[in-house]
């Protein structure tokens, strides 16, 4: 909630105006019970004919000045309603983009799917009735007692006894359904989640004929959804038959000691109709109330379900000064331990314990850099589990990759190959050990400029919606179209991008549903050459390539050797022959670091690997 | 659809006999819902001529007539606990009503999109599908719900009204019905005025779902390429034209009450003046006076809920109209009556199949291909060369444009879809595990397969090994999209999901792709059992698997390029022996370069 206060904050001149509006018409609706006991105490019995016109006049400027006083108040009331619903969503949305991977592991796209359209939307019209009518109503009910008092004490008594056993009544209800609307909406995500489900899984369920199945999964959500909603209802019905006994009776209380005291001369007849025509006004606004109040309701819940989202806090903290960490490790460090370039695992086949492995003078890298000998990349006894997870995923990962170096990564299903790369731009982080990236651990960079060095190629191509060039400008808004073109053609993309019409221009469909599998990924992979990264990471992104495009986009990327350090993850130990250094991934550890012909005769697990690809071939 | 509808009274009432389809089966509710408002109306309107007599018998001092008064006390007791019960029942019986109707309106939307065809549902964002479904019906099924109760409760208080006041004085009636009228203008002008934002209002709704739905899809890849400000700033500016459209909406729907508030104070002052002044001159009592007055107030009521019961209408309308347009959207070509079950013998015949998914832009055009009972066909080529576009039209998720497939000598169009894609194993390269347990998923294609059958699968798939280590093993629940797997493991599971059923026919797109080779290697033994005598589609890029195959299917641009198996086309020299070589003059290439 506070969350919410912060925004109205910023419409504090329309949520202060909008019930002060309101209230001023509430007053002048106040007045309108006693100008009618006027009406007949005065007018009627003393049959003054002019009274009753002049005070019938004034009942007509009563209702002239409440019109323009309401339709203020309901102006400022929908500007601060939408406008506050307009900027929480603004903030959720930024703060999901704050969110570390973990975060959004935990809490579910689908949850803040529903958290930023159907919950803010019924906060908008929460707030919305809330300017409007929470000021408004008890302050007709509390002004229409007073009015009571200044009629008559007695009578006002009834007033003052009724009024509190209403109010029990309404929040009594409001108490007890609260709750049981927070299940109900758990319901409709649930709902929602089986709609999304099936149609992202469409092809798999016709593939199985299981439509029937799915709809009647579908239908039994749906039923429990309706039978959540029924029973809410059943309980916040009772709120409208529940008033209007009280008031009634109430009525009935008036009219007795009314009848009493116009029988001793106290009370005049016009007078018992105004303290009627207070009690049945508090009713009205009793109705609205309750009314609102159910609105009310469910818009916290829908706004208590926002702030938690917003309540979650990245756990990874990123230091925000870039003119610090910017003057990272680039320059003058020309570093002297060579053999960083090792691996040590203690399970592992150590191919490359001799250091003059790891770099052979024979390496065709170009010494363009003096930061060539920079390490790149280092794990230094890095273990990772995920949280919820029982085990660890990563255990005791340790190895420096020297910039410019192409490095592959390999290993079985599940072996820890993602995950390990993951750790480099920090979308997870490790839970011991240090990852550093160009000699400084990554949790020093600010998220900035991490990312912006680190090209990341996720095993699922995904896209936006927009065009080539605007999925290509992803992670660099300037570059031009040169730059773009360079990119699709290492990426091997050039030619199909060019045979679509418009070109660069091509359309894109959401998720990329026009391009096939492919294309998707040499468009993800273009998409991050553009950025020009220092480290470039392709996590297993040739997989829907066929061998002739993967060989080329293989070769083509080779421009890059020197330049950019690489990584390839890959399952094709045909992808990581050649590079500088391949790590064997096992189960989580690394059990195996060198080059493809070391590990080929040291390696079990990589031997294995490369045998049942390339057994035939290399025979 | 994209054009943009204009407002138009036809439509809406088209639209409105719709709802009132869906409404039919509730027709004794309704009745019971109509007469409950009676019933609560009636008592409602009573008390205040009870009121009133109770008041006439105390005018003057001294002069009260206190045994009337009791008698009169007594009757609006009783009556109250008329009005109690009826409104109570009749808002239970709305409640049933509404939540019934948007429930069966979910469901039809629901099993509408398990029929619609995919070019339907690859056309449509899901979160635009979803929202329909979802966010459309509930705001619908809320407008529903007021329209109900305040509709009836309005029309019968104003008829109810009516009555009692014609029969206590006739020209007082007059002043209220002359000036009502003026409130129901207003209501109506507002009405339509509101009824355009409230229409932008949900389209815009709409476009923005759908941009967070792929935001937040991607937002792994949004913060890995730094996008996160753009987005934002991209999302702010659908979020701007929101804000406007919506002020817009509420606002001038919201003007709605405070003008036929206004008229009904203009009526009120009204009855006020003309009581009065013929009480003056003995033609009514005070205490008639008190019931004009009172009514006056309550004729103010029904007014006010109708005219904000057409606003809701017409928003809940809007929305219903979108769910309406998915509900009515074609279904896939309906099979023939006579269509019969398939019992394939793996016989799958294309001739001259031609198709496109852009009118003007074809994909597949003449291609012919005679498949023989248990015959391995690879089929390689390019990315983009039309591979996945076939098994769409083999699994009749399209159908052909021209030509036409058949299997066992059948027209796939005409045989029951059912029995088609049941012919047929497909893993293919996405993954779609469905919410739900482990073994849940692999029984996908055969429910109530026992646990042993189930587990002999996930041995066949090589996938039981890591289920075993799940949490729950078999019972482990896969939470949405399966993201707690890797890649690899959801693609285990999808092979699984396909040997429990072990159709006579497969499709495999590249369905190995996220295995590792040692995990494959164990599998393609199982592999090789499964597609024993069974005839199997292979989307391959495995050297391994297209040597093997019977036949290859060189695919470039949509054609068959060439057609045959390893060694022959291979001594053809064409395509395929190029794009074979072309993966070792890579390899040639780097192993000079890195001097190996």
């Amino acid at each position: 909630m506070k969350g919410l206060f912060k925004h109205l904050k910023k419409y504090r001149k329309e949520s202060l105006l909008a019930p002060f509006f309101k209230m001023i018409e509430a007053l002048f609706d106040l007045f309108v019970p006693l100008v009618v006991a006027d009406i007949i105490n005065i007018g009627i019995m003393a049959e003054d004919k002019r009274y009753i016109y002049s005070r019938c006049g004034m009942l007509v400027l009563l209702a002239v000045i409440g019109l323009l006083c309401s339709i203020i108040a309901q102006y400022f009331a929908a500007k601060a309603a939408v406008g506050c619903a307009s900027e929480l969503r603004h903030s959720l949305f930024a703060h999901i983009q704050t969110l570390g991977f973990s975060e959004i592991d935990g809490l579910g796209t689908e949850t803040l799917i529903t958290r930023m359209t159907s919950d803010i939307n019924q906060v908008q019209s929460g707030i919305n009735l809330f300017l409007r009518l929470f000021l408004r109503s008890p302050f007709v009910v509390l002004g229409a007692m007073i009015m009571a008092f200044t009629i008559n004490f007695r009578s006002a008594a009834i007033f003052a006894v009724s009024i509190p056993v209403l109010a029990l009544i309404v929040f009594g209800i409001m108490l007890i359904t609260g709750p049981m609307y927070k299940r109900v909406q758990s319901r409709l995500d649930a709902v929602l989640g089986i709609i999304r489900e099936n149609l992202q899984g469409v092809r798999v369920v016709r593939a199985f004929g299981r439509e029937k199945d799915e709809t009647e999964r579908f239908e039994e959500a749906n039923l429990k959804l309706a039978s959540g909603q029924l029973r809410v209802g059943r309980i916040s019905s009772l709120m409208n038959p529940m008033t209007y006994l009280v008031v009634n009776l109430a009525v009935i209380a008036i009219l007795n000691t009314g009848a009493v005291q116009i029988n001793s001369g106290i009370l005049w007849t016009g007078d018992v109709i105004a303290l009627i025509n207070y009690m049945s006004q508090i009713l009205i606004e009793l109705v609205k109330l309750a009314n609102l109040i159910i609105q009310v309701t469910k818009a916290v819940a829908c706004a208590g379900r926002v702030q938690a989202v917003l309540d979650v806090n990245p756990e990874m903290n990123f230091p925000s000064d870039i003119g610090l960490s910017s003057s990272a490790s680039f320059t003058g460090r020309v570093s002297s331990d060579v053999s960083d370039f090792s691996a040590s695992n203690d399970d592992s086949c150590r191919a490359n314990d001799s250091p003059e492995i790891g770099i052979s003078s024979e390496k065709h890298v170009p010494h363009e850099s003096s930061g060539f000998s920079d390490t790149a990349v280092q794990f230094s006894h890095v273990g990772l589990r995920y949280s919820m997870a029982g085990a660890e995923s990563l255990t005791d990962i340790d190895f420096s990759v020297p910039r410019g170096y192409t490095v592959g990564v390999i290993g079985g299903t599940g072996s820890g190959k993602t995950s390990l790369v993951n750790l480099i731009p920090r979308f997870y982080d490790a839970t011991s050990g240090i990852v550093s990236v160009f000699g400084k651990p990554v949790s020093e960079y600010s998220r900035e400029e991490l990312r912006s060095r680190i090209g990341m190629v996720m095993q699922r191509a995904q896209l936006f919606s927009g065009t080539i060039r605007s999925n290509l400008k992803l992670g660099a808004e300037n570059a031009s179209d040169e730059q773009l073109w360079e990119a699709l053609e290492t990426a091997k993309a050039a030619d199909f991008v060019r045979g679509k019409p418009g070109g660069l221009d091509a359309p894109v469909s959401q998720n990329g549903r026009n391009l096939s599998g492919g294309q998707k990924q040499r468009l993800t992979i273009a998409r991050a050459l553009v950025t020009q990264p220092d480290i470039l990471i392709l996590d297993d992104s040739s997989s829907a390539l066929d061998f002739a495009t993967d060989a080329a986009l293989r070769q083509s990327l080779s421009v890059l050797h020197g330049r950019t350090t690489l990584f390839i993850v890959s399952q094709r130990a045909s992808s990581l022959r050649h590079a500088d250094m391949i790590i064997v991934m096992d189960d989580g550890k690394i059990a195996g670091f060198g080059k493809h012909d070391e590990l080929l005769s040291d390696c079990l697990v990589y031997r294995e690997i490369y045998e049942s690809q390339f057994g035939i071939e290399n025979g | 659809m994209a054009k943009s509808k204009k407002y138009s009274r036809g439509e809406n009432i088209r639209t409105l006999r719709r709802v009132l389809k869906y409404i039919a089966p509730y027709r004794i509710l309704v009745a019971a819902s109509v007469v409950c408002a009676a019933v609560s109306v009636a008592s409602q309107l009573y008390v205040p001529i009870l009121t009133g007599d109770a008041i006439d018998y105390m005018i003057y001092r001294n002069n009260v007539n206190f045994d009337g008064v009791v008698r009169k006390l007594i009757t609006i007791g009783v009556v109250t606990g008329v009005t109690l019960l009826s409104q109570y029942f009749l808002s239970l019986i709305n409640n049933r009503i509404t939540y019934s109707v948007s429930k069966n309106l979910r469901n039809a939307a629901v099993c509408k999109i398990h029929t619609l065809p995919l070019s339907y549902l690859d056309a449509h964002p899901t979160g635009d599908i979803v929202s329909r479904v979802t966010a459309d019906v509930e705001v619908f099924s809320d407008g529903l719900l007021m329209g109900f109760t305040q509709l009836f409760t309005g029309f019968i208080t104003i008829i109810g009204t009516l009555v009692f006041m014609l029969s206590v004085n006739i020209p007082i009636t007059l002043v209220v019905v002359v000036l009502t009228p003026l409130s129901l203008f207003a209501a109506a002008f507002i009405a339509g005025r509101s009824y355009r934002h409230f229409q932008k209002q949900t389209i815009l709704r709409g476009e923005e779902t759908a941009y967070i739905n792929e935001m937040l899809e991607g937002q792994r890849v949004v913060q890995s390429f730094g996008y996160e400000k753009r987005s934002l700033s991209d999302f702010d500016s659908i979020n701007k034209k929101l804000r406007d459209a919506s002020l817009k909406a509420v606002f001038f729907s919201s003007l709605t009450n405070p003008s036929t508030r206004f008229i009904n104070s203009l009526v009120y002052a009204g009855v006020g003046l003309c009581g009065a002044l013929s009480a003056v001159g003995g033609g009514i009592t005070v205490g008639q006076l008190s019931v004009f007055l009172s009514y006056a107030s309550q004729y103010a009521k029904p007014f006010n809920e109708i005219s904000g019961v057409v606003t809701e209408l017409q928003n809940s309308l809007a929305c219903a109209e979108r769910v309406f347009s998915l509900i009515d959207a074609d279904s896939e070509i309906a099979e023939p009556w006579d269509a019969e079950k398939l019992s394939a013998d793996g016989h799958v015949c294309l001739s001259d199949v031609s198709f496109r998914y852009i009118k003007s832009r074809p994909l597949i055009d003449g291609l012919n291909l005679d498949v023989k009972p248990g015959q391995r066909i690879a089929i390689v080529g390019p990315t983009g060369c039309g591979k996945t576009t076939l098994i769409n039209l083999l699994m009749r998720f399209y159908d052909v444009d021209g030509g036409s497939i058949s299997v066992s000598g059948y027209d796939i169009r005409k045989v029951t879809r059912s029995s088609l894609r049941a012919s047929y194993g497909m893993v293919l390269q996405e993954t779609w595990l469905k919410s739900g347990t482990v073994y849940e998923n692999i029984a996908y294609g055969r429910p109530g397969a026992s646990r042993d059958e189930v587990e002999a699968a996930a041995r066949a798939a090589h996938a039981h090994s890591f289920i075993k280590r799940l949490p729950n093993g078999y019972d482990t629940v896969i939470s949405e999209g399966g993201d707690a797997l890797s890649q690899g493991q959801k693609q285990l599971l999808c092979i699984a999901r396909v040997m429990l059923v072990l159709p006579p026919m497969l499709i495999l797109d590249e369905a190995t792709s996220s295995i590792d080779t040692r995990t494959e290697i164990k599998i393609q033994s199982a592999f090789a059992e499964m597609m024993r005598g069974r005839t199997s589609f292979i989307v391959a890029h495995r050297l391994s698997t297209i040597r093997e195959a019977d036949v290859i299917l060189v695919m470039r641009d949509g054609h068959i390029e060439e057609q045959g198996n390893h060694n022959e086309l291979m001594r053809r020299g064409g395509f395929y022996a190029s794009l074979y070589n072309s993966q070792f003059e890579g390899n040639d290439v780097r192993d000079i370069r890195s001097g190996i």
